[in-house]
């Protein structure tokens, strides 16, 4: 009983300790990229005793700059609920992270220790209903911050991510009738198999519409640029306008935050998670014949790695588009998502039942 | 639906592109992390402080006065430049030579940086030729504002 406590909590600071670094890091990631595809060579001052590996301290720094700001609330903004709009952003998106496995089942000590916090029956649900409870985090520094473009802002940011939660949600069902579970273990499970004998069962070869109707509607879920409706900054500065310091960087953060989780359920149900192609318990077995032998030990690492590499994949391809596309005007967001998405997402479920049917 | 393929079209080619850029450089950089020698470099930036970029021999950086062959600077105090100068950042305070062929000279010649727009009139308008801009100094930010009065007849 203790020891399960016990493994249960180091699960959830590793998994924790994993999103926050990485999340640095793509603060880090998105200077660079940028800079490298716009011919620049981006942020590599920061030093530690001289020592500058390529600017990877500019996070701490920034992180540090921004706890030693003061912390500032506008005389006539309602502090409680200011205090904890970012908190509630930050919170409901980090905490998506839980139900995602980072690979198969370890076995330490005579358990077999899964590499997932909890693999929870309801896991997709659960996600999508947390990544909704996200919206709150906006609204609240909306209204918190009794200011008419903040509270324009987060109004607007709450009519985009219903819309594309709706996309979203819709996205997934066909998932969901192909590998017919909703625990994201499972359904990283069922991406074992083979598809005609050759491609691996990942979810972008059984559901490609699925995949593009998702992949858009989570892009617009993060709020980052071709999106930035809540922001904004061109037009109505957005919903952390009355924000400074931390609780500034707190909204920030869960931008990244939100860039992660989305490449993580790309990643889990679309690009078969931790599955490496062809790789079984005991090895490569490529359809050609051929097999390798792999240690179990080897396995379970080659599996973590693939999930990491992945994840890494997505976030780049997000920072690559967020730099790439000039931002939406707000009736063409609600266009695509209306017009296009949500038809798309439908004709995907009708398309994804008949071929069920018809096999 | 017909301007869709346009679209998709249209925003493939962008991600095309800034993917292109971004391998290209990253190559370049990769190379040159590991000392191979290329043609190009990754990145046009020029790192500042410690790379410099060459001026153009045109360029308008801090004034200086020529001097003369003894030392002193060639100025004939005439107020030229003082007159000419957009900004009325030029202070300058006659004084009577020593040769009677000059007959003025300045007792001070002051550049008022902070108000200089370095449009380069007052080199223009000298008729000795006195007053330059082409000392290539152009890290002229100081902490106080006096610093910033530059006084050219000393050396």
């Amino acid at each position: 009983m203790f020891a399960d406590v016990l493994i249960i909590l180091v699960k959830v600071v590793l998994t924790l300790m994993w999103t926050l670094l990485l999340a640095l890091f793509l603060t880090w990631v998105e200077r660079k990229e940028s800079a490298v595809m716009q011919d620049r060579i981006g942020a590599n001052r920061a030093s530690v005793f001289g020592l500058r590996l390529f600017g990877l301290f500019q996070p701490f720094a920034d992180a540090i700059k921004m706890l030693f700001k003061e912390d500032f609330a506008p005389s006539f903004a309602q502090r409680t609920l200011h205090w904890l709009a970012p908190t509630f952003s930050f919170f409901f998106v980090a905490v998506t992270m839980v139900a995602v496995p980072f690979g198969d089942t370890v076995r330490l000590f005579g358990r077999r220790i899964p590499l997932q916090v909890v693999d929870l029956n309801a896991a997709l649900l659960f996600v999508l209903a947390m990544l909704s409870l996200g919206i709150y985090g906006i609204l609240v520094s909306g209204w918190a911050s009794s200011n008419r473009f903040a509270l324009i802002g987060s109004l607007r940011g709450a009519a985009q991510l219903i819309s594309y939660e709706v996309a979203l949600g819709l996205s997934l069902v066909g998932l969901v009738m192909v590998f017919p579970s909703l625990s994201l273990a499972r359904i990283v499970e069922f991406q074992g198999g083979l598809l005609f004998g050759v491609l691996p069962k990942w979810g972008i070869f059984l559901q490609p519409l699925g995949f593009v109707v998702f992949y858009l509607a989570g892009m617009a879920e993060t709020k980052r640029v071709p999106f930035d409706m809540p922001e904004g900054e061109s037009e109505i500065i957005g919903f952390y306008t009355e924000y400074g310091g931390l609780k500034f960087g707190l909204f920030m953060f869960t931008d990244f935050l939100e860039v992660i989780v989305l490449s993580a359920l790309a990643t889990t149900l679309f690009f078969g998670g931790w599955q490496v192609p062809w790789l079984g318990d005991g090895g490569f077995a490529f359809p050609w014949g051929a097999g390798i032998k792999v240690a179990p030990w080897g396995v379970t690492v080659l599996r973590v790695l693939s999930f990491n590499l992945k994840v890494l994949f997505f976030c780049w391809l997000q920072i690559l588009t967020r730099w790439t596309y000039p931002r939406f005007r707000y009736d063409q967001v609600m266009d695509l998502g209306w017009k296009v998405l949500v038809p798309l997402g439908a004709v995907n479920i009708l398309a994804t039942g008949l071929v069920l049917a018809a096999r | 639906m017909i301007n869709a393929w346009k679209v998709l079209r249209e925003i493939a080619r962008g991600a095309a592109i800034t993917s292109r850029h971004f391998f290209v450089n990253m190559t370049f950089h990769t190379l040159r992390l590991f000392g191979v020698k290329t043609k190009r470099r990754g990145a046009v930036t020029i790192q500042y402080p410690e790379v410099r970029k060459e001026l153009s021999p045109r360029h308008r950086s801090l004034h200086r006065l020529r001097p003369r062959e003894d030392g002193r600077p060639s100025c004939v105090a005439c107020m030229l430049c003082v007159t000419v100068c957009p900004s009325e950042c030029i202070t300058v305070e006659a004084a009577e030579d020593p040769d009677p062929e000059v007959q003025k000279a300045p007792t001070r010649f002051i550049v008022d940086l902070s108000r200089c727009c370095f449009c380069g009139f007052c080199v223009e308008a000298c008729p000795v030729d006195a007053i330059r801009m082409d000392t290539g100094e152009i890290r002229l930010a100081a902490t106080e504002r006096s610093a910033l009065e530059r006084p050219l007849d000393k050396p």
